[in-house]
């Protein structure tokens, strides 16, 4: 099973993706930390855009901005019982505008789930 | 000009400058002080560098702003400390000299590092925004702050105009002597 997890970013303001173009870049990432009774599989992430900023010295680096959906795969675990659950993750990033970053933050992220 | 710039203790410009982004002497703020450690684990006081001017520069090694202008602080540093002038960088990574280290090595960054933490970036205001720098006169007052990549003209200039107020500023009497402090 798959869902999505809508991320929103305000305007004027960008992530870096889950494919920086340069190694000191923090990453966009998502890892789940329990899944109860789910497997949690392969994150999705969109294609990123590739833009130049300010600070990017001429040089196009790998975002994400506005409005995109990160889709997530679950996998039932084979003993799950029957009833509700939430899958409980995390979600890094690290955001700047054309002309400042700012430190990087992690934020909750919860899929709520009904194993029938 | 150029007479008085050989009789001077200091080497001086042959131009007198005025930096948009400097606050009248009047309206400079005190520099918090604070106590950070170097690279080599030594603690350092912003009141260690009363009497020069400082370049206080707030950034991170994730900031890509912030490796636009370390070059332009480096060659401050390397055209203006035998002028009484010093950058003194902070960074904010909270994986520390880890990774900060490295970071410097490769950038060949020729001026002090200490690792700052939340406190101090309170003090000054609570900086969040990378990178944040201060210029700072040599009364350690804060002369000037640029939140976000600035401009190289703007540092320069404002070093440049803090470096020839060397003599205090003097008040006068009404009969045009100067007034006893």
């Amino acid at each position: 099973m798959q869902t999505k997890i809508p991320v929103s970013i305000r305007e004027g303001y960008h992530v870096n993706s889950n494919t920086p173009s340069e190694e000191y870049l923090i990453p966009l990432k998502l890892t789940w930390t329990s899944t109860g009774a789910l497997e949690g599989g392969a994150v999705v992430y969109p294609k990123p855009a590739l833009e130049k900023f300010d600070f990017s010295d001429g040089k196009p680096i790998s975002v994400f901005m506005g409005n995109f959906d990160l889709v997530a795969s679950f996998k039932v675990a084979a003993n799950a019982p029957a009833g509700p659950g939430i899958a409980a993750g995390k979600l890094r990033y690290q955001a700047c505008s054309n002309k400042a970053c700012y430190p990087p933050k992690t934020i909750d992220v919860s899929v709520p789930y009904q194993v029938q | 000009m150029l007479a008085v710039c050989l009789i001077q203790t200091q080497a001086c410009s042959s131009r007198s400058v005025k930096a948009a982004t400097v606050k009248a002497e009047q309206d400079r703020k005190p520099a918090p002080e604070f106590a950070l450690k170097d690279a080599d684990g030594k603690t350092v006081h912003l009141s260690d560098y009363k009497g020069k001017v400082v370049l206080l520069d707030f950034f991170a090694t994730w900031c890509g702003p912030c490796k636009i202008e370390i070059p332009w602080f480096m060659e401050a540093e390397r055209r203006n400390k035998d002028r009484g002038f010093a950058v003194l960088g902070v960074s904010m990574d909270d994986e520390g000299w880890e990774v900060v280290k490295p970071f410097l090595a490769e950038l060949g960054v020729n001026y002090r590092v200490v690792i700052g933490n939340d406190a101090t970036a309170g003090m000054y205001g609570g900086v969040d925004a990378l990178p944040t720098t201060f210029l700072i006169d040599r009364e350690g007052r804060i002369a000037a702050v640029h939140v976000g990549l600035a401009s190289k003209k703007d540092f320069t200039d404002g070093i440049e105009q803090l470096l020839q107020n060397t003599a205090p500023a003097v008040t006068l009497n009404n009969d045009g002597r100067p007034r006893a402090e």
